[in-house]
Parts: C-alpha cells; structure tokens; sequence
C-alpha cells in the first residue's frame, strides 16, 4: 500500500458517516421493536414488494469484492470486465429464477447444503457445507482487508491494527443488527453505495472530457484500443488465441463459473427461498438482474477512469509494472471529490465492505452450527445451545478472518484470487447440482466423490498454472476459467462413472428433489397466471435476457 | 407515516409505517442532500473547485440527491406498503 495515498476527511465527512451508521443501527433497533410488537419481523419481510427482495439480493453481492475487485480490473482490463455482469451474473441470475429455484423453493428446504443432504444424503451434505464454510472464512478475509485498507487511508493506522479494529466493528455491527435488520439494510445499502459511485463517475467523466476523452486517452494509454471492446477480451483470460478466449469466457466465466456462483451460493440463495410464493421466489433473482446490468457503469467505468487519471496508476501501468489496482477507486476519491461528497463515498465503501463481511459470516454461522455442529457433533441439544455455538462461531469466524484477510493482501488484483476460489468450490458444485437435479440415477456416492473429484482437479490446475509451478502457461484469471472448467468436466464424469457401479437411492425419496420424479403441479404456482405481465417471473426474465445481448453488442 | 394499524372491513391490513424501507431511504439520502446542498453553497474552496474541471460537485449532487429523496417518499406515501394482519402466522423461520 502506497504510504502517500490519504483521504483527508474533514467534521461534514465524519458528519456523514456518522449518520449512515445511525441510520444503519435506526433499521436495526426498529426491527427489533417491531418484532416484540406482535407483527413478526419476518412476516413483514415476506409480504414486501418484490423490488425490496430483488435489490437485498444484489446487495448482499455488491460488497467489496465486487467494488473493489471489478473496478480494479476496469483500470486493468478495461471494458473486458464488463463479462463479469453480461455474461456471467445476469445470464446465471435469469437461469436460477427459471431453472433452479423451482427445485429449492419446491423441495421447501432452507439452505443449499440442506438440499444437497436430501438429495445426495450426508457424505455430499458434509463435503459442501465444510467447503462452503472455508469459502466463506477466505471471502470475509477479502471483505475484512479492502474494510481495513479504507481504514489505514482515512486514518493513518498500521495495516494490522486497522485490520483487528475494522474486525471489531464489524462483530459489534452483526451482533447489533442482527440477521432480522439484514434485508432492509441491504437495501439502503444499494442506495448508499449508488449515491457514492453515480457522481464519482459523473465527475470523472467530466474531468477526463466525457465519453470521447475517455475512450481518447485509454487508446492513447498502454492498455491500448483493445481495452475498449468487451471481446475477445485476451488481456482479461490471459489466452494467446482469441477464439479460446472467447470459449474460456463463455464457457468458464459465464456458465461454469458464474452459474455455480449464483445457483449454489447460500448467501444468494437464501434470500430467494425466504420469499411467500414461487412467483415471489422466482422473481427475486429477475428483478435483481436489472439493476445488475447497470452497475457496471459505475463501477468499471470509474476503475477505467482511475486507470488513465490517477497518476500512480497511469504512469505505472505505463511502465509496465504492477500497479495497486485494488487501490483505483480510493485514488479516484481523493482526486476528484471534495469534502463533503468524499464522506458519501467513505460512507458507500464501509457500508459495503462491511455488509459484505457480515453477510459471509452470518453464512458462516448458520452453515457451521446447524449443518454441521448440529448434524454432525451435537444433536439433540437445547435450541439455545445452538444459537450460543452460533454466537462462538461468529467471534471465531472474526478472528479467522483477520488471518485470510492476510492471504488477500498478497494478491494484487483481487479479482484473481477470488475467481481462483470459486473455481475451486463452486464450479464442481454447481456440476453435481445440476447432474443430480435432472438424472435421477446420480446415486449418493456419486454425489461426494464427484464433489471431491472437481474441487481437486480444480486444485491441481491451480497448482500447475503461472501462480503456482508455472507448468501452464496461464496465469490470472484465464487460469480460473480453465480451473472451472476442469473442475465441472472432471464432476460430471466422475459422478457419472460413479453412479453406474452404485446403487441408486429410491426413487420415492427423490419426490421434489428431480426432476422427473416430481409432478409438475408441485413447480407451477396458480396465482402467477392471474399477475399482470410485469410480475411475472418468466417474461421479466426473457425482457431481462433480451436487454443483456443488447448490451452484450454494445462493445463489440 | 405514522399511522400504524388501518383495518378495513374485509381484508384487514395494515400499512408497513415506519418500517416501510423507503421512508429510511427516502431520509437518510435527503439529509445527505441538504448537508451536501450547504456545503456546495458555502463550503466550496476554489481547491475544490479545481479538482473536478469546475464542477462544484456538492452542490450538483445535493440537488440531485434531495430530487431522489422527493420522488422516493411521494412513492412510499402514494402507494403504502400493506401487510396482511398477522392471524394465524408460523413461527418465523430463519435458523
């Protein structure tokens, strides 16, 4: 980290600031009091319109790893990123609404690893709530290192007491909020992170000269014109041959990778599965993908803005070195914004830091005391037993995470190191979902080993690529779409090959779980066909799939 | 925003109130208007307006923010939130 790299935040900042969290710790407090006023918290979250559910699904993902890590690779790659949201996320958001949610919300279980143990049994259960659950500590890392790198700029502290504080607040923040303020808070959330990046990236279009200064001076800079058009995107992939490069995008980032994010990810899911009909459930993940299409515009933009802007950017991208991309935005901030608005700013970054890490250890706790701790180690103790290992879990999971916060800083572009993970867990997960959801011969040990199998071989290609051995001649991102890749070919082979020499479950038990053993009345939901057309989950989805090829052409 | 419980003859409901996201939203986003509208009128340096081309950046985005604030809250009052009265509710049902 830069030392020279200070925000300088005066009373109306801290003003600011301030008042976001007395707002965020207001929702809180009102929750609370409502819920002992006899209108039950949930009940309430279940009638809300589905707008609320759709941005609280998007905001749950919009913490820093998707600030951060996507404006980073703007000023990296360029308009390439834009894959991340048109080919990756919106795609795979319309295929859980479609697809996949029929199966969570029909089944009636209430988290993913849940479904995996009624379907598979408890060898898969076990392997994907374990994997899960180390994914979750090493994601908080990311969120606990950007949190205390905004802390070290604002204020001046060492890295590691910025770390252990920032870790302290956030604990305060999810004990004090609770899981019942999570929803709410994550739509004001959206709103606060919007309100700081919409004239963050105004103002930096107008100080680099609008959108023909921008595309002037990033043709003029090192990345060149190429950083201009979304295909076929070889800096990003780290592919010689455009044609691979293309296939490794639409084929690794989009549908394995990306697919097995949205799909498979709990702390996605779960905001879907809470809903109060399958229409409802169905349309969470389709409202959430519009304004997914646009947040791009004010996160890559301002990374590609910081690129050819910010002079410890520019000039060391000049020289061909290592600049701290991680760092694009927060260069941006103190460039461009001027007490007052840098507050907003502020503001926006820690409340999305820090809903990101609280949203990865809520996960955490819930998977590691009731998929694990409870089906595993303890069963049948008291239900305050729980909620106390929960409480446990969540100081433990902190603490952890201040170590893989550690991992984290060594990566200098944090969009690489997260890829790499979810090519290690989800990629596999996603195969094993999708094989066991549509073949209902897919038997219960076929369910882990394939699980293994994927995550292991998705290991493997990381060990040979250019992080690691080298023996590859791939490195950054490139070498997490071939990872997911492998991970998903080597899954459904081996669950395949696995299946064919053990014996099926009974098929009476997968009632729910297939799709050929469960009726199709069980999918369909009779108020859907009486909603106007703009509730409807399966037109949004198809005017939502229409809008995001448009776009898709739009940098060619 | 007040005005808790409404039963109206056959299908009793209730508005959100208080609860209703959008009155926070719509409050939070306006005071962060008025604090940034002050500032852009009197708290701008010529420092300031130099690190944007010109652009005194308070000032424009206080405006904007309170325009947002305006329509949200016009939106929450014009179309409540309605939650069915809770009779015969299940326990809630995150773990």
């Amino acid at each position: 980290m830069d030392e020279a790299l200070r925000l300088d935040a005066n009373w109306v900042d801290y003003l600011l600031v301030a008042l976001y969290f007395g707002f965020v710790l207001g929702i809180g407090l009102a929750a609370r009091r409502q819920v002992s006023t006899s209108l039950d918290f949930f009940l309430s979250g279940r009638s809300l319109p589905a707008w609320v559910t759709g941005l609280a699904f998007v905001s749950a993902n919009l913490g820093a790893v998707e600030i951060v890590g996507m404006s980073a690779n703007g000023a990296n790659y360029g308009i390439a990123t834009m894959h991340y949201f048109w080919v990756g996320a919106v795609p795979a958001m319309l295929f859980l609404a479609i697809v996949m949610m029929p199966f969570y919300y029909g089944s009636k279980v209430r988290s993913v690893p849940e479904f995996m143990r009624r379907r598979f049994g408890t060898g898969a259960h076990l392997v994907n709530a374990v994997s899960f659950a180390v994914a979750q500590l090493l994601i908080a890392g990311i969120n606990l290192f950007l949190l205390a790198t905004v802390v070290e700029v604002l204020l001046g502290w060492s890295l590691i007491v910025s770390l252990v504080v920032a870790a302290a607040v956030v604990l305060t923040y999810t004990a004090l909020g609770g899981l019942s303020a999570a929803i709410y808070n994550e739509v004001l959330q959206f709103f606060v992170i919007v309100a700081a990046l919409l004239p963050l990236t105004l103002v930096g279009l107008h100080k680099v000269g609008g959108w023909d200064g921008l595309t002037q001076a990033v043709t003029e800079s090192p990345g060149g014109a190429e950083q201009l058009s979304s295909w076929p995107g070889t800096a990003l992939t780290g592919f010689d041959s455009p044609v691979l490069s293309v296939v490794g995008i639409v084929l690794g980032l989009g549908f394995v990778l990306s697919f097995g994010y949205w799909t498979t990810n709990f702390v996605e899911v779960q905001r879907a599965m809470a809903a109060d009909s399958m229409a409802s459930a169905q349309s969470t993940p389709v409202i959430g993908a519009f304004p997914k299409m646009f947040i791009p515009f004010i996160v890559v933009i301002p990374g590609m803005i910081a690129g050819v802007l910010v002079t410890e950017i520019a000039t060391e991208k000049a020289a061909g070195g290592e600049p701290a991309y991680n760092d694009s935005l927060l260069y941006l901030i103190r460039d461009l914004l001027p007490n007052g608005m840098l507050g907003v700013a502020i503001a926006g970054l820690l409340a999305s830091f820090m809903a990101g890490m609280a949203a990865n250890i809520s996960a955490f706790n819930t998977v590691f005391s009731y998929d694990l701790w409870q089906q595993y180690v303890k069963k049948d103790e008291p239900d305050e037993y729980y909620t106390r290992v929960g409480r446990l879990a969540t100081v433990g999971a902190t603490v952890i995470a201040i170590g893989t916060a550690g991992i984290a800083s060594s990566y200098s572009n944090i969009m690489d190191y997260l890829q790499t993970l979810f090519g290690f867990f989800n990629a596999p997960l996603f195969a094993t979902f999708i094989l066991g959801m549509f073949w209902k011969r897919m038997t219960a040990t076929a369910g882990w080993v394939g699980l293994v199998a994927g995550t292991g071989s998705a290991i493997g290609v990381w060990v040979l690529s250019g992080d690691v051995l080298g023996v590859i001649g791939l490195s950054g991102q490139g070498a997490a779409f071939v990872a997911a890749g492998v991970a998903f070919a080597v899954d459904i082979v081996v669950s395949v090959a696995v299946s064919l020499v053990t014996t099926p479950r009974r098929y009476d038990d997968l009632r729910g779980l297939v799709w050929s053993l469960t009726p199709k009345e069980t999918f369909r939901d009779e108020d859907a066909e009486t909603l106007p057309w703009w509730r409807q989950p399966t037109k949004m989805a198809a005017i939502a799939l229409v809008m995001v090829i448009g776009l898709n052409l739009l940098f060619l | 925003m007040s005005d808790d419980t409404r039963t109206t003859g056959r299908t009793r409901k209730r508005k959100a109130g208080a609860f209703d996201v959008r009155t926070f939203i719509a409050a939070l986003i306006g005071l962060y208007g008025v604090i940034l509208l002050l500032t852009g009128l009197f708290g701008t340096s010529e420092a300031d307006l130099a690190k944007a081309d010109g652009l005194n950046v308070n000032l424009w985005t206080g405006l904007g923010m309170l325009v947002f604030a305006a329509a949200f809250q016009a939106w929450a009052v014009l179309r409540p939130v309605r939650v069915p009265v809770p009779d015969d509710q299940p326990a809630s049902e995150a773990p």
